[in-house]
């Protein structure tokens, strides 16, 4: 759990990725693609997750409140696992999602890249960049006025 | 006395139909969608969702509904639903620096790099009814002007950097957890956080006030005050890393209070903190500042016998859920309690009476 491979970073940033995506946007891309013969390991379950924060931000860890999470666990007839931890309730959004992340684990995973990861990712920075850019455009410039003492 | 225990049950059917359709209103009027709550009430959204202590806004849109727009109602419909849910773990501290922000103020420092960032405030609107908005109509876009590339820093890094600030002891241990036992005092600080953040808006800001008009006086700068997104990160048994497994907006509030020091340490400013699940800027600045009132003991200051210095006040009753199950329970049946106080009220006053009439 200390030294992460370039293999689990790389694996991180599309579980984390799938996570995040909104559940209409994944199902709309996985759509494109052949759904792989599978079993469920794990049939997709609804839980909560407690998140944390820090006392000042920097400092002691405390309870903030929990978040919905649904997880799922499936395996390829290939033999490939795929995990999934998604944010809210929706069983199809963490179904599909291990699904994704067992095929980035056969020879199908640059397809699957191409067709799923990349779009979506590019969605979401543009998602996040429009509303950067709306935030941006409240910042107060600050102006002196000039003093009449001459 | 023979009091009936059974009953009622055609009556209370009854009365929830009743309901269902008091809750539809007008059927001439277009009914509401849990969408809509979500996207048009969001900060109703976001005050259930920080007191229910469930991040959901779907979930907590839902109850919204159910509850007719009953807050409270909705926020212990919440609650409810909580306690179904498998805890699948607990997830690592989210770290608020790289939060991507709406908005981001500082009221100590003009210049504070990253700017002062107002983001879709209410503040500097004259509150003034807006009839435009009882007619259907499009919005305008947002203004867009080039964003900063790099994260916003904290304010307080830069007072920490001076040693101005009371440092704040870091700790990775599994903090305290309320809701898997009972709170129970003293309380540390992690509790007291967990139960502020959750705690009702309307007494949380009642207490912070009452510290702003002198009771255990402690005056507060708002040093930064964001609200944004951050990824929320948990360690995964079956993969042995951590994923990100969400996102959540979040309102962070941190003061600069007054001095403490001593003959052999300088004084130091102290702080208070806020976060709070949402947009929820009024109750993250109320926090801040009855989380700071509440370290009077920790920080070496006098106890001034202030409500928003007693823990057992502030914790005990912050609660809204609990409050009003134990405020509304009064409203249900006490037949026989009330029949044993009648009983005790009449014979006190038959032998007043024959004490009375004895005496004449």
């Amino acid at each position: 759990m200390n030294v992460m491979t370039d293999q689990s970073a790389d694996r991180k940033a599309w579980m984390s990725l799938l996570a995040k995506a909104p559940a209409a946007d994944l199902a709309q891309l996985w759509a494109s693609v052949d759904t792989p013969d599978h079993h469920l390991l794990r049939p997709p379950e609804i839980g909560g997750v407690m998140v944390r924060g820090r006392a000042g931000a920097v400092g002691a860890t405390f309870n903030l409140g929990e978040m919905t999470v649904t997880r799922c666990s499936v395996k390829l007839t290939c033999g490939a696992v795929g995990h999934a931890y998604v944010q809210g309730r929706d069983k199809d959004h963490a179904v599909t999602a291990a699904l994704v992340d067992a095929l980035m684990r056969t020879d199908r995973a640059d397809a699957v890249r191409a067709a799923i990861l990349t779009p979506l990712a590019a969605s979401i920075s543009a998602a996040k960049a429009k509303r950067a850019a709306k935030a941006a455009a409240t910042k107060v410039d600050f102006f002196t006025m000039v003093r009449g003492e001459d | 006395m023979y009091v009936a225990v059974k009953g009622g049950e055609a009556a209370i059917d009854n009365a929830h139909a009743w309901l269902a359709e008091e809750r539809r209103g007008d059927p001439g009027t277009a009914e509401l969608s849990v969408a809509q709550i979500r996207e048009q009430l969001a900060l109703a959204v976001n005050r259930v969702m920080a007191e229910g202590s469930l991040y959901d806004a779907d979930l907590a849109a839902l109850a919204i509904k159910q509850a007719r727009g009953d807050l409270i109602e909705a926020i212990f419909l919440i609650r409810a639903y909580r306690t179904t849910l498998p805890r699948f773990g607990g997830s690592k501290p989210v770290e608020t620096d790289k939060m991507a922000c709406d908005r981001r103020v500082s009221a100590t420092f003009k210049d504070a790099p990253g700017g002062q960032v107002l983001g879709p405030t209410f503040d500097y609107t004259h509150r003034l009814l807006d009839f435009k908005l009882m007619a259907d109509g499009a919005v305008p876009d947002a203004t867009h002007a080039d964003a900063l590339a790099q994260d916003t820093p904290h304010i307080m890094g830069f007072l920490d950097r001076e040693d101005l600030i009371q440092p704040e002891p870091a700790g990775d241990d599994t903090p305290p957890d309320l809701t898997r036992t009972p709170l129970e005092l003293p309380a540390d600080r992690a509790l007291r956080l967990q139960s502020l953040t959750r705690a009702d808006e309307g007494f949380i800001l009642g207490m912070a006030y009452s510290t702003q008009r002198g009771y255990a006086r402690n005056h507060a700068f708002v040093a930064e005050l964001r609200i944004g997104t951050v990824a929320v990160e948990m360690d995964i048994p079956e993969l042995g890393f951590a994923i990100e497994i969400g996102e959540i907006t979040l309102t962070e509030c941190e003061t600069v209070n007054q001095f403490k020091g001593s003959k052999t340490e300088p004084p130091q400013f102290t702080r208070g903190y806020g976060l709070v699940f949402g947009m929820t800027e009024r109750k993250a600045i109320s926090m801040a500042l009855v989380d700071r009132a509440l370290r009077w003991k920790e920080l070496g200051e006098d106890d001034l016998g202030a409500p928003a210095q007693d823990e057992e006040f502030v914790l005990y009753h912050a609660d809204n859920i609990q409050a009003t199950g134990f405020l509304e329970h009064i409203k249900l049946p006490h037949y026989v309690d009330f029949q044993s106080e009648l009983e005790l009220i009449r014979k006190l006053r038959r032998e007043a009476q024959s004490t009375h009439e004895a005496a004449e």
